[in-house]
């Protein structure tokens, strides 16, 4: 294996569970909904994803459990938020401590197991290709999805009337009530399928990252995917670009720091994040482009009138 | 923050339990970690069962887990010993100054803290030479290494933690001296995604051996997977990498606790500071595995040696990084030069943050 087709993998597996919860996420807000306990979320998916893998030994179990432990408190998150119009900042922040609390609860029994890892899933032909063969096609399940989904959630939010209606519900809800479109529902789902990718994103942690449950294992990581869809002003193939830049750059400072070049540690763990700022505000700097593409009614609740 | 309620709530719950049998003796532990951690606090909360084990129906333990170093440890040491404790074992070095200032509110209380280097009339720090087993896991490394090249991950550039490597490094050169050592800094103790990303970056840089100074078992995991090497940290983690793991250092606290309890039991009990190594027991090593029987028997000498002192580690001269020598010839490194140590010995392939 040559050593830059590592260096890529690398990227790959850190950058993975930044894009699966920050693609969920992008989908929740631009349907006018800012769920800030993506965190709890992922951290619940984690250790459901654990728990049932170990138990039953199927890691695709995991994935699953996974996925419903996300949906299961996004669907908390929606029926404070949407059917009892709580605020949605401080119940998104709630459901982060809930969700931290909670997993150190149920993973309590798990806590130094070995888990089962998801193995990769090789594509047959296409992955014997050298060096992208084993980069694109050698990868696990998960890695495949974030792709699909990157690009099933471009292609839905800009090229199908389904996209259009979470637009226009994110941009004006009133509006797109007086038109007829269910605001709430259309909400739920988008809060669901947000849930489900932050479940996943936790999941990838526990059963393909590091195949076992610590508490805490997400390490902020769901606040990064947070901030990656504000700063990619809201656009899917940013929010992947963006994702990938932070893991590259994390990886690339530990390769630094193993060449022993002499660049303080600390300055280099702090790079990736000002890499990525300062990037994606690059990219993203036409004023009018921007404000067109931020849901004008995000955080704002909707209660509709009878 | 839940789990931390839950864990003053359940310790509040056992000493109100305990508030019938007077006679008994109270030691009470706080940690910084979950029990579960199977690293460090996993051990200090083993060295607590002991004691219950051994000193049976005499003592009662309490504890209190994930408790953060700052505010919170001072309000949780301050509960314990208003709750009756007689001994309070704060495991974290963060906790030094809490346990001081609840120390001078409660003169009849005693104190123990790991890791620290401050005392007081009631107030006792112990500590274990970690770097003892370092050395003979830089030993094992070198001798079985093909590459010439082990990683090492590690959490923080404090004394310990840089004894810790230059222990592994002289273990390495007294087999092999053109031995390399590559570090990479994750600034966190314990975060399984960034050591396993550690590891695997070091892998790819020509490393076939792993050891880390960070608490997870995620490196490990990494080494099965690259059908690489490495060593267990703080407890045993063969059950993680049965075909990997070589030996690991293992805390082993028990035997201290034990000790200390008794004195305050016999009201023997003094301020003083322990500072114990392979021979006291402090220190121990996992089996052997994963390994030809020559470099096992190697590696078990090297430990005979260092428990009955005819080794030690730091005996000079060393050369340090920058070409300057340091120790007499023939005799060790005192104390404080260890316990201070802010250089790296000559041949590490890193540069120590400040």
């Amino acid at each position: 294996m040559g050593a830059l087709e590592a260096v890529i993998l690398t990227i790959i597996t850190a950058s993975t569970p930044l894009l699966l919860a920050a693609i969920g996420e992008l989908v929740v807000e631009r349907s006018g909904v800012l769920n800030l306990g993506v965190e709890g979320m992922m951290v619940m998916g984690a250790v459901c994803g654990f728990a049932v893998s170990y138990s039953t030994g199927s890691p695709y179990l995991g994935v699953l459990a996974a996925i419903a432990a996300g949906v299961f408190m996004s669907l908390l998150f929606g029926f404070l938020t949407l059917t009892l119009v709580a605020n949605q900042v401080a119940t998104g922040l709630a459901l982060t401590l809930l969700g931290l609390g909670l997993s150190g609860l149920i993973g309590e029994s798990f806590v130094g197991l070995p888990g089962v890892k998801l193995t990769a899933l090789a594509i047959p032909g296409l992955s014997q290709i050298p060096f992208i063969g084993p980069i694109l096609f050698g990868q696990d399940i998960l890695v495949y999805a974030s792709f699909a989904l990157v690009a099933a959630v471009s292609y839905v939010m800009f090229k199908t009337r389904t996209g259009l209606i979470i637009r226009a519900i994110g941009d004006n809800h009133t509006s797109a009530h007086a038109l007829g479109y269910g605001v709430i529902p259309v909400r739920y789902a988008c809060v669901m399928f947000g849930g489900a990718c932050a479940g996943l994103s936790g999941g990838y942690l526990s059963l393909a990252y590091t195949p076992q449950w610590i508490e805490n294992m997400t390490g902020g990581r769901g606040w990064i995917a947070l901030a990656l869809v504000v700063f990619s002003t809201w656009l899917p193939k940013r929010v992947a670009i963006g994702a990938y830049l932070f893991g590259a750059v994390w990886i690339m400072g530990l390769y630094v720091q193993a060449a022993g070049v002499g660049i303080p540690s600390q300055f280099l763990s702090s790079l990736p994040y000002l890499v990525t700022i300062v990037a994606l505000v690059i990219i993203s700097g036409n004023k009018t482009l921007s404000r067109v593409n931020t849901p004008a009614c995000i955080g704002q609740s909707f209660v509709p009138d009878r | 923050m839940k789990t931390k309620l839950l864990g003053l709530a359940a310790a509040f719950a056992m000493t109100l339990g305990a508030a019938s049998a007077e006679a008994k003796t109270k030691a009470c532990f706080v940690y910084v970690g979950p029990v579960g951690d199977h690293g460090w606090t996993y051990q200090h909360d083993q060295g607590r069962l002991v004691v219950e084990k051994e000193l049976g129906d005499d003592v009662e333990t309490a504890y209190v887990e994930n408790v953060a170093e700052g505010p919170d440890a001072e309000r949780a040491i301050e509960r314990l010993a208003r709750d009756g404790c007689n001994i309070i074992f704060t495991t974290s070095f963060g906790y030094m100054e809490a346990t001081l200032k609840v120390a001078k509110k409660f003169k009849d209380v005693k104190f123990e803290h790991a890791t620290g280097y401050k005392r007081a009339d009631n107030v006792s720090t112990y500590n274990a030479k970690f770097h003892e087993g370092r050395y003979i896991i830089g030993q094992i490394a070198a001798k079985t290494s093909k590459s010439g090249i082990a990683g090492y991950i590690v959490s923080f550039p404090i004394p310990e933690v840089v004894s810790g490597i230059n222990a592994f490094m002289l273990g390495a050169q007294s087999i092999n001296p053109d031995f390399k050592v590559k570090v990479v800094w994750v600034n966190s103790w314990y975060d399984p995604g960034k050591e396993a990303d550690a590891a695997k970056v070091l892998f790819s840089q020509g490393a076939d051996i792993i050891t880390q100074h960070t608490d997870s078992t995620a490196p490990l995991q990494i080494a099965a997977e690259k059908g690489a090497m490495g060593f267990g940290q703080a407890s045993d983690m063969i059950a993680f990498a049965p075909k990997t793991q070589m030996t690991a250092i293992v805390d082993d606290w028990s035997g201290y606790y034990v000790s200390r309890v008794k004195a305050v039991m016999d009201g023997t009990w003094k301020s003083e500071d322990t500072w114990g190594g392979i021979d006291s027991g402090m220190v121990g090593m996992a089996p052997m595995t994963n390994m030809p029987d020559d470099v096992a028997k190697m590696a078990m000498e090297t430990l005979e040696k260092i428990k009955s002192h005819e080794l030690n580690p730091f005996t000079g001269p060393i050369t340090k990084q920058d070409g300057t020598v340091v120790g007499e010839a023939g005799k060790p490194l005192d104390d404080g030069a260890v316990l201070g140590m802010n250089w790296y010995v000559k041949g590490i392939d890193d540069k120590l943050p400040q």
